[in-house]
């Protein structure tokens, strides 16, 4: 759509000024979110930003690299898991966080090694096999997961005298904006072009000089890395960690919000984010009907608008942008 | 030894559940290509429409065949209504997979909500404590019934697909959809008709699994998973690897339950899944071409 001249310009990431106007507003709309809205809005966009981290990595597997997982959850139980052990032990949350990262990143690898062999709806059933493993391994191990009583997580205490809940959202508001800007940056790199380039097609990939081992994998860590973060920041803000919280359902949550945020795009993922946390809010009265609506919009998203509702605002900007032209 | 014929004995019976609802699964895969990830939810919703006319004392000759009825229309009509237009709009192999679990979150929600989440007891004919002695095997009158089900089940279907046009007609579809289409098969119809049965095996299936497992909006998602596991474990396009399958994971996991640890038997199917596609995707007794880069 743009015309690119040097690689320079390819590298940045935002290309027109009016651009960065829009996006710098934003931003800043979000930091001062919490002056200006209800303590409980606060409070449910605290939890869009953690997820919007985990869908954002299940986003580079599945849309960019093309490479299916329905066992996301067991990423998100083993980086939660981690952090909650390591957090008993005193450990500091940085480091915390890093391992639990890093350890859902190293089962992420493990994983991968399927992914070499199988395709499509086999590795679809491979993942999907490796969450429930995880999940059931925790239930059933009171050395993992704490027995009955979970894992009780110390949380952090607010900083330069915010309030509990404003401290808690900065502090996610700043790690996802992070993770956000670092999706930005894996994407637009060799990395994420090799990724682009095995999701269209693995053989060609091959021959253009791409080592299909190396960058499968390594999408995986990536994707499976953000999970486990994720997983580490909702132990912190719920501040407690039971394997009831991962089960098979999770992993479709953040399928869903992947599917309808939009495939292979890092806006979408923080808008699907959004949307599979919103819909439980608005029916919170009718809890039994939330599956209902996800299904119904993955129906409409894959028969009407494939790439989700990034595909909707993309195509509502254009047509701004040429108006009064069709 | 006793107690290993016992284990294994159970097990044959929990495994021909296995069996048909991989069974299902294996006729949707191989012809139309589609994991079907709605089938414990058509199962169970099956299973709820049994309930619910049992509950107007119907009796369960009527009840049953009805609810077995109603799973194939609910499966035929997903496959008209939404597979047949997405694929009109060209919908990847794996955006109809993504269709399939949407259907199943939608008919998940509808169940819970219709139905009801606590767990209820569902009436049946056959006693789960009547109990029959041979030499030392004990079995109830359920598993026993269970058992023969799943033999006569797996039997007309192999009638079905082997000895009759219907069959006949099925294997082509499956084996190569334009050639079928251009000899004036139906195949719109017989990929519908598949679907149906698929799904009325499944409810099958659902029906002898609720009186012992109790009735809930998600009782079929465990068996479901282990018939997942049967169908990889067999071959996910072969009918009779589905049947294989199905019973050596029933066997397995009852011998693991009772020699190694309750709490390892739900996870071993998980582990067989994983195995059989590091070592041998295609299953036991399937064959698929797999392209190697």
């Amino acid at each position: 759509m743009d015309l690119i001249e040097s690689y320079r310009e390819e590298l940045q990431l935002i290309r027109k000024p009016w651009t960065r106007v829009w996006v710098g507003l934003f931003v800043l709309c979000l930091i001062l979110l919490p002056w200006f809205v209800p303590e409980h809005v606060t409070y449910v966009a605290t939890i869009i930003c953690i997820y919007a981290i985990g869908v954002q990595g299940q986003n580079l597997l599945i849309g960019y690299t093309g490479q299916i997982s329905f066992g996301q959850a067991g990423f998100l139980c083993i980086g939660a898991f981690t952090f909650g052990h390591l957090n008993l032990m005193g450990v500091p949350w940085p480091i915390g966080l890093l391992a639990a990262g890093l350890a859902a990143g190293a089962f992420g690898i493990l994983v991968g090694f399927p992914s070499l062999r199988l395709k499509g709806p086999y590795l679809a059933i491979a993942t999907m096999g490796f969450g429930i493993a995880v999940y059931q391994v925790f239930v059933n191990s009171e050395a993992l997961s704490g027995g009955r009583m979970g894992i009780i997580v110390t949380k952090l205490s607010p900083l330069f005298g915010l309030s509990n809940i404003a401290f808690t959202y900065y502090f996610n508001f700043l790690i996802a904006l992070l993770f956000t800007l670092l999706s930005y940056n894996i994407i637009s790199s060799y990395i994420g072009r090799a990724f682009i380039a095995i999701r269209d097609n693995d053989i060609a990939a091959e021959v253009v000089g791409v080592n299909l081992t190396r960058y499968k994998l390594l999408s995986f860590a990536i994707s499976s890395f953000y999970t486990g973060v994720q997983g580490g920041l909702y132990g912190l803000f719920l501040g407690y960690l039971e394997p009831n919280m991962f089960t098979f359902m999770e992993s479709i949550t953040l399928f869903v919000a992947v599917i309808i945020g939009g495939l292979a795009s890092v806006e979408g993922s923080i808008m699907g984010a959004a949307f599979v946390i919103l819909v439980p809010q608005f029916f919170s009265a009718y809890k039994e009907m939330v599956p209902v609506v996800y299904g119904v919009t993955i129906l409409i998203v894959l028969i009407f608008e494939p790439l989700g509702l990034y595909g909707r605002w993309f195509k509502m900007r254009l047509y701004f942008r040429n108006w009064p032209f069709r | 030894m006793r107690q290993f014929l016992q284990y294994g004995v159970s097990g044959l019976s929990t495994g021909a559940i296995y069996a048909l609802v991989a069974l299902g699964l294996a006729l949707i895969y191989r012809s139309t290509r589609i994991l079907n990830f709605a089938h414990g939810d058509i199962t169970t919703a099956g299973t709820f429409v049994a309930f619910m006319f049992l509950g107007f004392n119907l009796p369960y000759g009527l009840a049953f065949p009805l609810a077995i009825l109603a799973g194939a229309v609910l499966a035929m009509v997903f496959y008209f209504a939404v597979l047949v237009p997405a694929q009109r709009r060209e919908a990847t192999q794996l955006g109809q997979i993504i269709l399939t679990l949407g259907l199943g979150l939608i008919i998940q929600g509808l169940v819970s909500y219709f139905g009801g989440t606590e767990t209820q007891a569902f009436p049946f004919p056959l006693s789960d404590t009547r109990i029959y002695r041979l030499g030392g095997i004990v079995m109830s009158q359920l598993s026993v019934g269970t058992l023969g089900i799943g033999l006569v089940a797996s039997l007309l279907l192999f009638l079905l697909v082997q000895k009759t046009r219907l069959g006949l007609a099925m294997r082509a579809t499956s084996e190569n959809l334009p050639a079928a289409q251009t000899i004036g098969i139906p195949t719109r119809r017989i990929l519908a008709l598949s679907w149906g049965l698929a799904a009325s095996l499944g409810v099958l299936a659902g029906l002898f699994l609720a009186p012992s497992l109790l009735l809930d909006p998600f009782f079929m998602l465990e068996p479901f998973l282990k018939g997942f596991a049967a169908a990889i474990l067999g071959g996910l396009n072969s009918l009779p690897g589905a049947i294989v399958g199905g019973l050596i994971i029933g066997v397995a996991e009852s011998l693991a339950g009772g020699f190694i640890s309750v709490a390892f038997k739900n996870t071993l199917a998980f582990l067989i899944i994983i195995l059989v596609l590091l070592i041998r995707p295609e299953g036991l007794l399937g064959t698929e071409f797999k392209e190697r880069v």
